[in-house]
């Protein structure tokens, strides 16, 4: 077997909140990311999906060291980002890329769509004929050539979103980081950027960390899916194993809320209704983060904490009393 | 079918802007039944919210409205807004994406509710109302009521401050709920809990549901019938079991098939985007992104017309069942 693309180990991203209420300086530590770990492989797709609040954007900032993280180590194409020089970092940086989810706040409204497209090839010194590459990046996307002279207002959301992708190609990438790509866009223009994402990972084989609430377009996208909450992966393997053998407990609830577009088949479903809303990352339960709302918590799983377990359906998760 | 409680009829909006006016609803015909829930999509923009704000008397002076909106028998376009005081939060109210913009910070939530049940029964004592608001607050799952009657809304979670603002709005047993995305905002386990919510709400007190949505999944959970809207229309109607089986409008059909769904290789999107609706196109609103669409299609605006167990807007129904089947 290779070596994965990207190997994150014991991952860990406290957030600081200080706050001066009255006399008394008070300083929370936000636990984001506790202790997350995972690959990716060369031309493979990983789902992170969860709660808001779970944690999967800051997981996604720090791959992309546009975070400080608090411990662990980060590796990419075999290399720790640690301690590297400025002139490696600057390398590593243009191989990984991100898309955001807002096209409407992600692009410079002064800017043409085609020198927003160019900016990286600019800041990374990249010598040559620009207007090119443009060009060619705005058809691998779907959208023309000639829409590099035209401005973000002039472009649909889903345009604008494409426009974000090109960007995040011109530097042929080998991690792109999609965090909520589609969420903003109506579901009749999600298909052709969903699509659009599969076949440039078929013609140009990079990977993808898919950020997502949506877990049908996770299901359609990854190759393999985390489930995230309150700062843990409790659940990680084959989307077929997740999907179809959830082991833990917030999976099951997870996959059991989500609607499915069939009257016949929503109304024969049973459900599992959770409890109450996601504790605060400031003071997470001790044990099992999931027990405040898991109806099969004993006092084991709030005095130790679960540690993720091969199942036999091949996924880890982190359960006492896995399904 | 029971009886009709909101009828909408050739309604239609059109904002000045600097721009020049803008369509946003181009004649919607509706009706809601008590008690029934009823599911509103389309694509962002085809005048969904702008619909029912007008219904509501809620769109801002420089909305132009016309045609009519009848409420339990009382015509809501043009009335006083003293008459269109009563009937919100009375006969009718409208709950909203975002739960903090329709609560007061610096009231509790009891009082809150108070303050609205009083507003429309004058003689109810502060002893029965306060009581009435805990009842209420119980009615939406929130535990402890009695107690949580007396916090403000900072101290809720997200879901919570939904159930009080779905709490608010019931107060008065209103006879058709209006409901913007209620759950857009929320997370899944927290939205299928208020979706039970209102589900609840539905069936106790009888009220009829509008529940506004780009989710088709949460329609196909909770609706009973389902308007369909693109481009300030509505395109097609019908139960919510004949419009997934078998839907007839090239929208649709489209938005249908553009969902994920388990086994297949590539999704099936709509080509093209809505239209820009200061310069709509003169006949239907879909022809642009349409690949069944005639010169007829694109020469009038095509009205809903009674088409298998549905109501389409598409002149070409007939003609995409031979080509494709009832799908
Ligand atoms: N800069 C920051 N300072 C303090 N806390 C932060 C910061 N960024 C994130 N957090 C907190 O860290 C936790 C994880 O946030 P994150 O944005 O990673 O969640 P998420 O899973 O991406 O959620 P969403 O689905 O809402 O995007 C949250 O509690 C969030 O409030
Ligand atoms: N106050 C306003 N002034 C001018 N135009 C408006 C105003 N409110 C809405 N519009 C326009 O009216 C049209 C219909 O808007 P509406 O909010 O009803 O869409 P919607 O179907 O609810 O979409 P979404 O799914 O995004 O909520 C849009 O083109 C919108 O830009
Ligand atoms: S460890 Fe306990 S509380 Fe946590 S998910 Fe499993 S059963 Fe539930
Ligand atoms: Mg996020
Ligand atoms: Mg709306």
């Amino acid at each position: 077997m290779n070596q994965p693309l990207l190997q994150v180990d014991n991952l860990v991203k406290n957030f600081e909140l200080r706050s001066n209420t009255g006399i008394r300086k008070t300083k929370r530590i936000v636990q984001a990311v506790s202790d997350v770990s995972f690959t990716v492989d060369e031309g493979q797709t990983l789902g992170i999906v969860g709660e808001s609040g779970s944690g999967k954007t800051t997981v996604g900032r720090c791959v992309l060291q546009l975070l400080d993280i608090t411990s662990g180590t980060i590796s990419f194409q075999g290399q720790t980002l640690d301690g590297l020089s400025f002139e490696e970092m600057r390398q590593v940086r243009r191989k990984m890329q991100i898309v955001f989810q807002d096209p409407f706040a992600s692009l410079d409204p002064k800017m043409t769509v085609g020198s927003s497209i160019a900016e990286p090839l600019v800041v990374q010194g990249i010598e040559g004929n620009h207007e090119d590459k443009v060009a060619s990046l705005l058809e691998l996307v779907g959208l023309a050539a000639d829409h590099a002279k035209r401005f973000p207002h002039e472009f649909s959301g889903g345009q604008r979103q494409r426009v974000g992708i090109a960007r995040a190609l011109a530097l042929d990438p080998a991690l792109i980081v999609l965090d909520e790509p589609v969420s903003a866009l109506d579901v009749s223009i999600q298909a052709g950027v969903v699509n659009l994402f599969g076949d440039l990972q078929k013609r140009l084989g990079m990977s993808y960390v898919f950020i997502a609430h949506d877990l049908s377009v996770v299901r359609h996208i990854a190759h393999r899916v985390a489930v995230m909450y309150l700062g843990k992966i409790v659940e990680i393997g084959d989307k077929k194993s997740i999907y179809e053998h959830p082991t833990h407990p917030y999976t099951k609830a997870l996959l059991s809320a989500v609607p499915i577009p069939n009257p016949t088949t929503e109304r024969s479903r049973s459900r599992i209704m959770l409890e109450g809303d996601v504790p605060s990352p400031v003071n997470p339960p001790t044990g099992c983060r999931f027990r405040t709302r898991c109806w099969k918590a004993t006092e084991l799983c709030a005095s130790s904490e679960p540690q993720l377990v091969v199942r036999p359906t091949g996924q880890l998760s982190a359960c006492h009393f896995p399904e | 079918m029971s009886e009709l409680v909101l009828s909408i009829r050739d309604l239609r909006v059109t904002f000045n802007t600097p721009l020049g006016p803008l369509e946003a609803v181009r004649g919607v015909d509706l009706d809601v039944h008590a008690g029934e829930m009823m599911g509103v999509v389309g694509e962002s923009g085809s005048g969904k919210s702008v619909t029912f704000l007008a219904a509501m008397g809620l769109l801002p002076h420089q909305a132009k409205v016309s045609g009519s909106v009848m409420l339990n028998g009382q015509e809501m376009i043009g009335a006083s807004s003293k008459v269109l005081r009563n009937m919100r939060g009375g006969l009718m109210s409208m709950i909203f994406q975002d739960p903090l913009s329709a609560l007061n910070p610096v009231h509790r939530v009891g009082d809150q509710i108070v303050e609205m049940l009083k507003a429309h029964s004058g003689n109810l004592s502060d002893k029965q109302a306060a009581l009435r608001a805990v009842e209420l607050l119980d009615v939406v799952g929130i535990p402890q009521a009695a107690e949580r009657a007396h916090q403000y809304p900072h101290e809720f979670s997200g879901g919570m401050r939904q159930r009080v603002v779905i709490a608010i709005a019931i107060a008065n047993h209103p006879k058709v709920l209006i409901a913007d995305e209620p759950t857009t905002a929320l997370d899944v386990t927290v939205q299928a809990q208020i979706l039970e919510v209102i589900e609840r709400v539905q069936k106790a007190f009888g009220t009829a549901v509008v529940l506004i949505t780009h989710d088709l999944g949460v329609i196909a959970r909770v609706a009973d019938r389902v308007n369909v809207m693109y481009a300030g229309r509505n395109v097609e109607k019908g139960s919510v079991d004949s419009l997934f089986d078998h839907p007839s409008h090239p929208y649709t059909r489209g938005l249908l098939a553009s969902l994920p769904h388990e086994g297949i290789e590539r999704l099936t999107p709509i080509t093209g985007f809505p239209p820009n609706m200061l310069m709509p196109p003169p006949g239907c609103g879909f022809a642009p992104r349409c690949s069944h669409a005639i010169d007829a299609c694109r020469a009038s605006l095509p009205s809903l017309r009674a088409f298998a167990d549905l109501e389409t807007a598409c002149i070409c129904a007939e003609e995409l069942v031979v080509r494709t089947g009832l799908s």
